[in-house]
């Protein structure tokens, strides 16, 4: 074992990007539970963006493009949650286990022909000025745009849901969906566009995966990804700093646990690969314990079925 | 425009009608899909759905099969039903599959190559209690901490699969497999091994168990107090625990069973069908048993039902992959499309769709 061989900065360079995908899921889930909505079907909709992403990626031989083709294939996938759970008022829990299944399926069969093959690269954006930084510039600011990018969305979602009328809708939703109908807001409309960018923000996620933090399509790559995006909503008390925050703490987990196994740690690698989920549940576990802050943090609506009938 | 108003009760008509309905709008769409990937539509789905149980060329071969791939499939789906009627969610049974496999081949490895009629029990004993303990953990974490039984127990499926690796590599790996990763074969050791009870039927414990547990769900649900505050528990929790009901002894019992059935079904599949421990032995048999229990609609006779098509589907998709070359996947793809179908059609067994604009009262 050669712990020496693990480079500190390299470490929190790497955990960033290890990080982004499950907070760009994560981001997206957090405004749909906002407004109400539990979509379980996140591992679904990452899967099917890795893929999307991927394929349209090597077809087009831009990243970015494939990126986009990403986020239009999460929110595909979401918006079916949607019509299902808003317009067809299905349970909402069984909903998102089928997106979870079929995403699952038809992203295997999507990318049969992608299997082994290499995707376009994406470049690394060096910020002028600040990458020059010594320690810091190399681990903040040698990224690519995509990281930037997470962080962005993190912001604005913080914004939105405290400084605009549109955020305090949304959480009006999400708090009380009856209140908020005879107010006459519009519960279904904002709800289904709450879910679509949920599944934006989990296929751009999960393109992220396949195509520049692993970058290769294997089945089922997600791995759980989705499923750990959703338990970081409930560790960061659905507040939007909090989902990066976890994010990174979550990324370093992971990236140690990488890095242990390369240094050669004396534990079968199969353990150490156990430790992200263990640790998550961990986390849930704590975080659900706190009883006054567990149940004043979750939107009032959550999970709960919405039918005007008048 | 369309109005929908809710039922006072689901319409029983609906409720068995809709997953017929969600059958045939399935067979419709994977047509659609099976056309596009260039396989003729017609064929593809007499393959999958006539062929494996009437043609004389594979009937032979896959009649048998349909038990072997139902059998874990309704095992672990009745399980489920209790805890999804009472809304505990226990979605991780692959990983109580996954426990129960290991506990169970753990003891045949134990006594390999001593005889003993006590063998086999002793195996059944430690797959249930292993799948049980499994499902322990997310029961304990919500009663104690109320922590989220869904993300807990799926979590864990993905302990217990790396788990599975670790043991298929290292603790349980063949002696004699010349390094090679996986078990020894413990369906060739005769006191450990599930074996076909009745010749070419593919009929094995796994399916007996399986077929006790479909009767005794139903004297459960509809003739015993459990069985009523289960279903109570979970159309009115409010009016539950006025009856007396205990939320957490209830989580305790939902996941307690699934998980033991789960358990089962894994120890019967790897001292039988699947033979031995190795790193591809979960066949997402837990996943496919969610849809098989809201397909039979949470009742033991309907999970019955749900198990041999979904089983039949298995097999046909296997069918189908050899001879037209339909990926694997598709099949996938097509339990997931079954699964959205239900879920839509359900609408019509809660609500009744009336014509004309919605009133204001």
């Amino acid at each position: 074992m050669d712990l020496s061989a693990i480079d500190p900065l390299v470490l929190a360079a790497s955990l960033m990007i290890a990080a982004t995908p499950i907070m760009l899921a994560g981001i997206g889930e957090l405004i749909s539970e906002k407004a109400g909505v539990l979509n379980l079907g996140v591992e679904g909709m990452m899967i099917t963006g890795a893929i999307t992403g991927f394929a349209i990626a090597v077809q087009t031989g831009n990243p970015y493009l494939g990126m986009i083709a990403a986020m239009a294939g999460g929110a595909a996938l979401a918006l079916i949650f949607a019509v299902l759970t808003q317009l067809l008022l299905a349970n909402h829990v069984a909903s998102g286990l089928a997106l979870t299944l079929f995403g699952l399926g038809f992203s295997s069969l999507l990318g049969q022909p992608y299997v082994g093959v290499r995707p376009p690269r994406t470049f690394k954006l060096e910020i002028p000025v600040l990458s020059d930084i010594p320690v810091l510039g190399r681990v903040l600011f040698q990224h690519d745009l995509i990281v930037y990018i997470s962080v962005i969305v993190v912001a604005l979602v913080w914004y939105f849901l405290k400084y605009t009328r549109a955020g305090l809708i949304l959480r009006a939703v999400g708090e009380n969906h009856d209140a908020a109908h005879a107010l006459g807001y519009g519960v279904v409309k904002v709800r289904f566009l709450a879910i679509l960018f949920g599944g934006a923000t989990a296929g751009l996620g999960g393109a992220y995966l396949s195509l520049v933090r692993v970058p290769q399509w294997t089945e089922g790559m997600t791995a759980g990804a989705g499923w750990i995006a959703l338990a970081l909503v409930v560790f960061a008390s659905w507040r939007p700093w909090r989902v990066l925050l976890g994010a990174y703490l979550f990324g370093g987990i992971v990236v140690l646990q990488l890095n242990l196994q390369a240094a050669g740690v004396r534990v079968p690698v199969e353990y150490l690969a156990m430790s992200p989920y263990l640790i998550t549940i961990l986390v849930l576990v704590i975080i659900s314990s706190d009883r006054a802050r567990a149940s004043l943090a979750a939107p009032g609506s959550l999970n709960r079925i919405f039918h005007a009938s008048h | 425009m369309m109005r929908l108003e809710k039922r006072p009760s689901p319409s029983r008509l609906w409720t068995a009608a809709t997953p017929v309905l969600a059958v045939v709008v399935t067979m419709v769409a994977g047509g659609i899909l099976f056309a596009t990937l260039g396989k003729d539509p017609v064929a593809a789905i007499r393959l999958i759905f006539w062929d494996p149980l009437f043609s004389e060329q594979y009937a032979s071969y896959s009649r048998p099969q349909l038990l072997v791939k139902s059998g874990p499939l309704i095992l672990i789906a009745v399980g489920l039903s209790f805890g999804f009627r009472a809304n505990v969610w226990n979605i991780g049974a692959e990983g109580q599959y996954i426990i129960g496999a290991l506990c169970g081949t753990a003891v045949a490895l134990a006594f390999y190559p001593a005889p003993g009629w006590y063998i086999f029990p002793l195996m059944v004993i430690a797959g249930a209690f292993g799948g049980w303990a499994w499902a322990m953990i997310p029961a304990i974490l919500k009663t104690r901490f109320r922590t989220n039984e869904i993300l807990v127990s799926l979590l864990l499926v993905y302990v217990a699969e790396k788990l599975l690796a670790a043991m298929a590599l290292g603790a349980m790996r063949n002696p004699d497999g010349g390094g090679f990763p996986g078990s020894r074969n413990i369906s060739r050791y005769e006191p450990a091994a599930n074996t076909e009870l009745i010749a070419n039927t593919g009929l094995h414990w796994g399916v007996v168990t399986a077929f006790i547990a479909v009767i005794f769900a139903y004297v459960m649900l509809h003739k015993h107090m459990l069985g009523f505050h289960v279903r109570l528990a979970g159309q009115a929790p409010r009016a539950a625990r006025f009856a007396g009901v205990r939320p957490g002894a209830l989580v305790v019992f939902c996941l307690g069973l699934s998980g033991a059935l789960s358990g089962l079904a894994g120890m019967f599949e790897a001292a039988g069908p699947a033979g031995r421990i190795s790193i591809d032995f979960a066949a997402g048999y837990g996943f496919t048993a969610i849809i098989v229990a809201f397909l039979g609609r949470l009742h033991p006779i309907g999970i019955l039902l749900a198990g041999l098509l979904m089983g039949l589907t298995y097999i046909g998709g296997e069918i189908a992959q050899l001879t037209l070359g339909l990926p694997a996947a598709a099949i996938q793809v097509f339990q997931g499309m079954l699964l959205f179908f239900l879920l839509a059609l359900d609408l019509l067994s809660n609500y009744r769709v009336r014509p004309g604009r919605r009133e204001m009262t």
